[in-house]
């Protein structure tokens, strides 16, 4: 293969072009990874006069804490929510906005407004919505004969971020499943039903399978968002509560760090989040790239 | 097996634009018709129609005695190869051709059987387990067909199946597809722009211009007695010459030539003329005949084009390629060879046609 290579006759020039990359890179990224990684390893007093190191105890203390192990569990519960809720429903609406031939444009434009509203601004206006006290959506429920409070009912709470959170994802994921089903010749979908596949056998045996490299694409990339990017929503909302069912790992983080001042153990939390990124990412480098084609 | 009728069926899209007027067809059981005519024609929307893959917005569709209008296309009995193939890509080959027979509830022995039988028919059993990229052009081509043959319709439907491949591959795969035809005995429309492959497949043609029908018939018989300028032009390589001509009485006056007709005129006044550039020759000292300026030659091997003016008209002549050539010649053409086209509508002119016309196809060799 042959490609441009500019051939440098100083050995010095090259890194100081790249020096800029690599400073931020450097200030910015790796130096708070190794920070974190270093202070998981020692132990504050609580005047922070003096550290001490301690080995693993700050993580084999997080793996015996219930509090850690339930945020575990919240986080798994939230992240496979909030991908299956805005994954589903873009799906959808791609599947509309691609059957619409003319306005097709106009409701894209439409759909991909929310992803422009900031975390917080987000979690706030459903924290509006959902309000037990004056919120719209309690009020509707109460017709059903539910009574909505987040504030009480911990599987509310969890149900609130969910939604918020799924909502502003779905313009991203919606993005890409209207490319991915424009790329589906036509014709595929006609032979289907000249072979006698109605609308929804169609769509399932032969539009989804083709989209499957879009669909785990964006698993990944969702699974990720609501795991890492989420902060904004749940502090706007329920703050981690009631009783730590929606304190999911990044906002524990926060939550026994910078509230708590206790940073050993959330450098340790830190790190394994850190740890859970890059196994993220190299199921997306390694299997996207091979396994999901057909 | 169905016979096919389209009475007066157009096609009209949302905004007004007409893409098909008053089709009228009706296709015998068995038989292998063409439609064929530029892009644009309305020849795939018609099809399409037939296919069910567009709605009918006026006239009539029936396949057998039922009106098919409002049924969906799975419910037409007919199968569908084509241009892009639209083989399902994440599917073997197997699963494509059995695709249709399971969505219709097909024994898993029946399918089997039936697979295994299309796939020898069309020699890629040892395919059967790839997936469709693994395959090259002419190997997606037959599994296509195989997809359609396996469903045993009533009519096949072919949509250019040939024009992505390449020229070789292009006449090898046309030799199948009518040897298929004729062994299955299935009703088959086939739509394309390319004349070439009309005329070999056709029982019947049918040349398609600006939505409408501007002549149906057997293949000779459009080659032969072109039904107007645009059939004429359309049909046949190199295309028919049309030179604008005037008759006086018995004699044709083209440019400032004179030709007589032996009695062949149909009409008199202005005229346009069609003649086909095999049925010209270098004219003898004495014979009446047209003066040539010769521009350019173009060699065919086993025929030359030569290229010229015939006053400021521009024709093709097809010569032996033993002849010799020099710039101004003399060209000379029987008159029963000649075409009148009225010269204000196209249509043809009454008049003589040609014996071969009528000549019956040669006999399929099953």
């Amino acid at each position: 293969m042959q490609t441009k290579r500019t051939v440098f006759h100083s050995r010095i020039l090259p890194y100081f072009l790249l020096a800029p990359q690599l400073i931020i890179t450097l200030i910015f990224f790796v130096w708070p990874a190794a920070q974190a990684i270093r202070q998981s390893f020692l132990r504050q007093d609580p005047f922070g006069l003096k550290e001490t190191f301690v080995w693993f105890a700050n993580y084999t203390r997080l793996l015996d804490d219930p509090d850690y192990l339930n945020a575990l569990g919240a986080t798994f519960v939230f992240s496979v929510g909030v991908t299956l809720l805005s994954m589903s429903l873009s799906l959808m609406f791609a599947v509309a906005v691609n059957r619409v031939l003319r306005s097709g444009r106009f409701y894209t434009t439409l759909l991909v407004w929310p992803y422009a509203v900031a975390p917080a601004a987000a979690g706030l206006l459903w924290w509006f919505m959902f309000n037990p006290s004056v919120g719209i959506i309690p009020y509707f429920l109460s017709f059903l004969g539910y009574e909505w409070n987040h504030r009480l009912h911990t599987g509310d709470a969890m149900v609130l971020i969910i939604i918020a959170a799924a909502w502003k994802q779905i313009s991203y994921n919606f993005l890409f499943f209207v490319a991915g089903l424009q790329s589906v010749p036509q014709s595929l979908s006609e032979a289907a039903a000249i072979d006698g596949a109605g609308p929804f056998k169609r769509f399932w045996t032969v539009i989804f399978p083709l989209l499957s490299p879009t669909t785990f694409f964006l698993a990944v990339i969702n699974i990720t968002y609501a795991m890492f990017d989420t902060f904004g929503i749940v502090d706007a909302t329920t703050s981690g509560g009631p009783s730590q069912s929606t304190n999911i790992l990044v906002y524990k983080v926060y939550a026994d760090g910078f509230i708590g001042l206790n940073l050993g153990p959330s450098a340790a939390q830190s790190v394994i989040l850190m740890l859970i990124v890059i196994a993220l990412t190299v199921v997306q480098f390694r299997w996207i790239e091979r396994k999901v084609q057909y | 097996m169905a016979s096919i009728d389209v009475e007066n069926v157009g096609k009209i899209y949302t905004g007004g634009v007409r893409a098909v007027t008053d089709i009228k067809l009706n296709i015998a059981d068995g038989e292998f018709i063409v439609l064929v005519g530029p892009s644009g024609c309305g020849k795939s929307t018609l099809l399409r129609m037939i296919a069910g893959l567009e709605t009918i917005s006026e006239g009539e569709v029936k396949i057998g005695s039922r009106v098919v209008n409002n049924i969906e296309p799975a419910d037409r009995d007919i199968a569908m190869v084509f241009q892009n193939y639209a083989l399902y890509p994440h599917m073997t080959v197997y699963n494509n051709l059995a695709y249709g027979l399971k969505n219709r509830g097909t024994p898993k022995a029946e399918i089997d059987a039936r697979v295994a039988e299309a796939a020898r028919m069309l020699e890629i059993t040892q395919y059967l387990e790839r997936k469709p990229r693994a395959l090259s052009g002419g190997q997606r081509q037959r599994v296509a067909m195989g997809r359609a043959i396996v469903r045993k319709p009533a009519a096949f439907l072919f949509d250019e199946p040939l024009s992505n491949l390449d020229a070789k591959l292009r006449v090898s795969m046309r030799g199948e597809i009518k040897r298929l035809q004729r062994r299955l005995g299935t009703t088959s429309i086939y739509v394309t722009h390319d004349q070439l492959e009309a005329m070999t497949l056709a029982d019947r043609l049918v040349v398609l211009n600006g939505g409408r029908i501007e002549q149906i018939g057997a293949p000779l018989e459009v080659y032969h007695a072109p039904a107007s300028t645009f059939v004429a032009s359309f049909i046949g390589s190199p295309a028919m010459n049309l030179v604008k001509g005037e008759l006086h009485g018995d004699r044709l006056a083209i440019g400032p030539a004179m030709i007589g007709l032996n009695g062949f005129a149909p009409t008199s006044g202005a005229v346009t003329v069609g003649v086909r550039a095999e049925d010209m020759r270098i004219a003898a000292p004495d014979e009446d005949a047209l003066p040539f300026r010769l521009e350019y030659t173009e060699e065919l091997g086993a025929q030359r084009l030569i290229h010229g003016l015939i006053g400021d008209q521009q024709i093709t002549v097809a010569v032996s390629p033993e002849i010799v050539l020099s710039p101004e010649m003399r060209i000379a053409v029987d008159a029963k060879r000649l075409h009148f086209f009225a010269a204000d509508t196209g249509k043809r002119l009454p008049g003589n046609v040609p014996a071969e016309a009528k000549l019956a196809p040669a006999e399929p060799v099953v």
